[in-house]
């Protein structure tokens, strides 16, 4: 065969087999809902919760990479994803950085912060870590509110909108798309991660840490890897939605956010991607409809957590595809 | 100067206190479960409401004190049968959202029986300040103490010389092993959950008269509590104390000399400071893996 | 011995709060043989593992493989620097398939960034797909062909074993450390250990085995090691340990009536 098209049936072959993948169906199946979303999305009220949801599962991606698959814990995520917000608003703001270079520079400066305390924060294991990072992100909370000449305390500071090429971004519609894109980026990088050695290793720290060890695995960099990694992903979403917004306050760095972000993860299911969008779908479109409640919604909230863990401890997408499972015949 | 110092040291020494009550409340269903109680701080909140709320309607303050903590444990005892109970063999993160999840509950409840507002008890004895050495001391500190101190010494008696006690604390030193020589580890988690929501309760009556109480005091004293538990080693009864009371005495220098706008976050300085440098706790034991 | 050891241990100690779990250990493993290491429990047997795979740190003591020190540095130095291992309490990672199990067995072997693992490099295309090559042909070495796709916690506890010595031989280590690699198997899964460990051996990976089962022990070393209360006891050829008194005694408890 000539060179050529060995290569072209080599690729062919290639795409089906790509195609086949449920890993990368699934991610079709993302794109897919996506693309047609638009189509039942109603109003500008709806297009907001669609944002609101990919937002929220570009950071629970990322989470997931740090909870799921190289199983540590986080209480304090809210943290970056306020100080990526925060960095952006006043760089832009204060400092005339545009916002096309500002939210970089944010998401940059929380790395190299991810970096410095990631290292003696991921000594620790289980309880006291759980412990240490809820520290951390309250810490963060508590800043956030008291310098306020910075940050406008806890009335929060208003955020410029985000500008490209003099174009302002502006409007439901089109952040729909920019979220929507960012989600599909977010989730391509978390699965060539997660399929890759180095994601490999990251479920060997999980499995077992000792044993990846005498593998030749340093577990202190693979995660503090992941955990920086985890936290640019948070970081980005939080400057998103800050610029989406135009507004941010520090309850975007509570514990309480904090926490909602794991619970979507776990919600979802760990070690599973798309899990982690599909518990922040529900978990950010769920209480939207509580709102209908009123004064109910928290302890409906409560509630629902609470039968979801005790009947689907794995979280909802792997118990569903157990179920899926077995059915076949 | 030094009156200054003993007034710091009096208010931490309060604020210990009732972190030392809520901390134990982490450890002991720590101990019998393996798993963080989110909701250890609404059990808190519970007391103070439910004594605030009788305390109005009319109630003597020595009928609505131990009605209230009463109430919590009531609470206590039918959340750890409708949602811990079911779960107890749940990985500890299923628990801990579970416990979340509770809190959640209790708070939105609290919010629909208690509204927003903010709630007061009167102080039990005496609302006159009294002047010590130049400081100015409240005594429903006094009270605090000498509640949180007989409470402490109570556990320890009944850890020490019951025989439930006694069966609690072997289920904490090994669950399986107090399985097998016949201890009910089920009835040792019912257990756990009410002592730890009387000794929170207690916690929630003691501080209402000086700090006031919501809906939402529940969440910043359990958290502190939890790093007061961790503080002293989690699991452990003296750990719990003592980390309480270094975290109040800390928080409370701290904020008088330092900052006070940043009071709350010394809190969590001193636990991340604790966790770097001796991640068992002051007086908690260092686990490795056995392979 | 002719040939400069592989491993030169020298002087190692190591204490568990009161309690000493080896004195002062000298001992050298020749390069390409089979060493055993024997002995009564609590003897230390798997201290001296752990220690010599650097999952524990000595007291006191050297480790020196091919003349560089290794005692002190973290885990994953001694697996870099070729000291392979298994586990007498399975350390299977159980999140992933027997497969994926020998794929990060090859991990010092493969070389991968962050950044080409985030963007899916068609060089990473390339490896990973020899490394699934590399990793079927290591299952069926240990028998374990038709596996490759079964989740680990569906497998059965001798094929488990299997697995463990497969992952390790993944990162193709200078020595292979195989702690108990015969426990809890029934006879002729011992004896597939057996032929395993002699291919091993044959193809020049220097082994060290701590085991309890005779037979394979006997059959199997080029070079027994006798450990006693953390001390060593003696050592030599199979068979001259085999007749000596003082590892009756250690095993048995029982006096030589040679006083009489």
């Amino acid at each position: 065969m000539a060179p050529a098209a060995a290569t072209a049936s080599e690729a062919r072959a290639g795409v089906r087999h790509w195609a086949a993948h449920p890993r990368s169906g699934g991610t079709l199946v993302l794109a897919a809902v996506i693309a047609l979303a638009p189509l039942v999305l109603a109003n500008n009220y709806s297009y907001e919760v669609a944002i609101q949801v990919a937002l929220n599962a570009i950071v629970c991606v990322g989470l997931n990479l740090l909870i799921g698959y190289a199983g540590q814990i986080s209480l304090g995520h809210a943290g970056f994803f306020a100080l990526g917000g925060y960095g952006s608003a006043i760089l832009a703001s204060r400092y005339g950085v545009p916002v096309w270079l500002s939210i970089p520079l944010a998401c940059a400066a929380v790395a190299l912060l991810a970096l410095v305390i990631g290292r003696p924060t991921l000594r620790l294991k289980g309880h006291t870590l759980a412990m240490a990072t809820l520290g951390l992100g309250i810490i963060v909370s508590i800043v956030l509110t008291t310098e306020d000449k910075i940050t406008g305390g806890p009335d929060g500071m208003a955020v410029p909108p985000l500008a490209l090429f003099g174009w302002i971004v502006q409007g439901e519609r089109v952040w729909y798309w920019l979220a929507g894109g960012m989600l599909l980026l977010a989730v391509w990088l978390a699965l060539n991660l997660i399929e890759s050695p180095s994601g490999r290793a990251l479920r060997a720290l999980h499995g077992s840490e000792v044993a990846a060890e005498t593998l030749g695995i340093p577990s202190a960099r693979y995660k503090l890897q992941v955990f920086v990694l985890s936290a640019v992903f948070t970081a980005v979403a939080g400057a998103l939605t800050a610029h989406y917004a135009g507004f941010i306050t520090p309850a975007k760095s509570s514990f309480m956010h904090s926490v909602e972000l794991v619970i979507m993860v776990v919600f979802g299911g760990m070690a599973s991607v798309f899990g982690a969008v599909v518990g922040a779908a529900v978990l950010t479109i769920l209480p939207q409809f509580l709102t209908v409640l009123k004064d109910y919604e928290m302890m409906v909230f409560g509630a629902v957590l609470v039968g979801t863990m005790s009947f689907f401890p794995q979280g909802i997408v792997p118990s569903v595809g157990r179920w899926w499972a077995r059915r076949q015949p | 100067m030094s009156s200054a110092w003993l007034q710091f040291v009096a208010s931490g020494l309060t604020a210990g206190a009732i972190y030392a009550l809520v901390a134990l409340g982490f450890s002991i269903i720590y101990n019998a479960s393996g798993a963080i109680n989110f909701a250890q701080g609404e059990f808190v909140m519970i007391g103070g409401m439910s004594a605030a709320t009788m305390w109005a309607a009319g109630l003597p303050l020595s009928f609505a004190l131990p009605l209230a903590v009463g109430a919590a444990v009531l609470v206590a005892l039918v959340v750890e049968k409708l949602a811990i109970e079911p779960a107890r063999h749940a990985g500890t993160v299923t628990l801990i959202i579970i416990t979340i999840g509770v809190s959640l509950f209790l708070r939105g409840l609290a919010q629909l029986v208690w509204g927003k507002g903010v709630h007061r008890l009167p102080a039990f004895s005496s609302e006159q300040p009294i002047e010590f050495m130049g400081a100015t001391l409240l005594p429903q500190s006094l009270w605090v103490l000498a509640g949180a101190g007989v409470a402490v010494a109570a556990l320890s008696a009944f850890y020490g010389r019951t025989l439930m006690g006694k069966a609690m604390l072997a289920t904490s030193y090994n669950r399986l092993a107090a399985q097998l020589a016949g201890i009910n580890t089920r009835g040792v988690l019912f257990a756990s959950f009410g002592l730890a929501a009387a000794l929170g309760a207690l916690a929630g009556v003691l501080i209402a008269p000086i700090a006031f109480t919501s809906y939402d005091t529940g969440i910043m004293l359990g958290l502190k509590g939890f790093a007061a538990a961790m503080l002293g080693g989690l699991g452990s009864f003296g750990g719990a104390v003592l980390g309480g009371l270094v975290l109040g005495l800390l928080e409370g220098l701290g904020a008088g000399f330092v900052s006070s706008a940043y009071k709350d976050a010394i809190a969590f300085v001193v636990i991340l400071a604790v966790l770097f440098l001796m991640p068992g706790g002051l007086l908690g034991a260092r686990s490795s893996d056995r392979v | 011995m002719s040939a400069a050891p592989l491993l030169r241990v020298t002087g190692l100690s190591k204490a568990f709060g009161g309690v000493q779990a080896i004195q002062d250990l000298t001992m050298h493993i020749q390069r390409g043989a089979v060493h055993s290491i024997i002995g009564p429990n609590g003897a230390g047997k798997t201290s001296l593992i752990n220690m010599l795979s650097g999952v524990y740190r000595p007291n006191a003591g050297s480790i020196r493989l091919d003349g560089r020190e290794l005692s002190g540095q973290p885990v994953h130095r001694f697996a870099a620097a070729g000291i392979g291992r298994t586990f007498q309490n399975l350390q299977i990672f159980f999140n992933m398939t027997a497969l994926e199990n020998v794929m990060t067995g090859r991990h010092l072997r493969e070389r991968c960034s962050l950044l080409s693992a985030l963007l899916h490099t068609r060089a990473l295309v390339r490896a990973e797909a020899a490394c699934r090559e590399t990793a079927r042909a290591l299952l069926r070495q240990v028998g374990l062909a038709g596996s490759e796709d079964v989740p680990a916690d569906a497998l059965p506890y001798g094929a488990l074993k299997r697995l463990e010595i497969a992952r390790a031989m993944g990162a193709q280590p200078q020595l292979l450390l195989l702690d108990e690699p015969a426990a809890g198997l029934n006879a002729t899964e011992a004896r597939e250990i057996d032929g395993l460990i002699k291919r091993l051996a044959g193809d020049g990976t220097t082994v060290v085995l701590v085991e309890h089962n005779m037979r394979l022990v006997m059959e199997v070393s080029d070079h027994v090691f006798v450990l006693d209360h953390g001390r060593k006891l003696a050592e030599g050829t199979p068979a001259e340990v085999g007749g000596d008194p003082r590892v009756i005694e250690a095993y048995l408890g029982i006096e030589e009536a040679a006083h009489a």
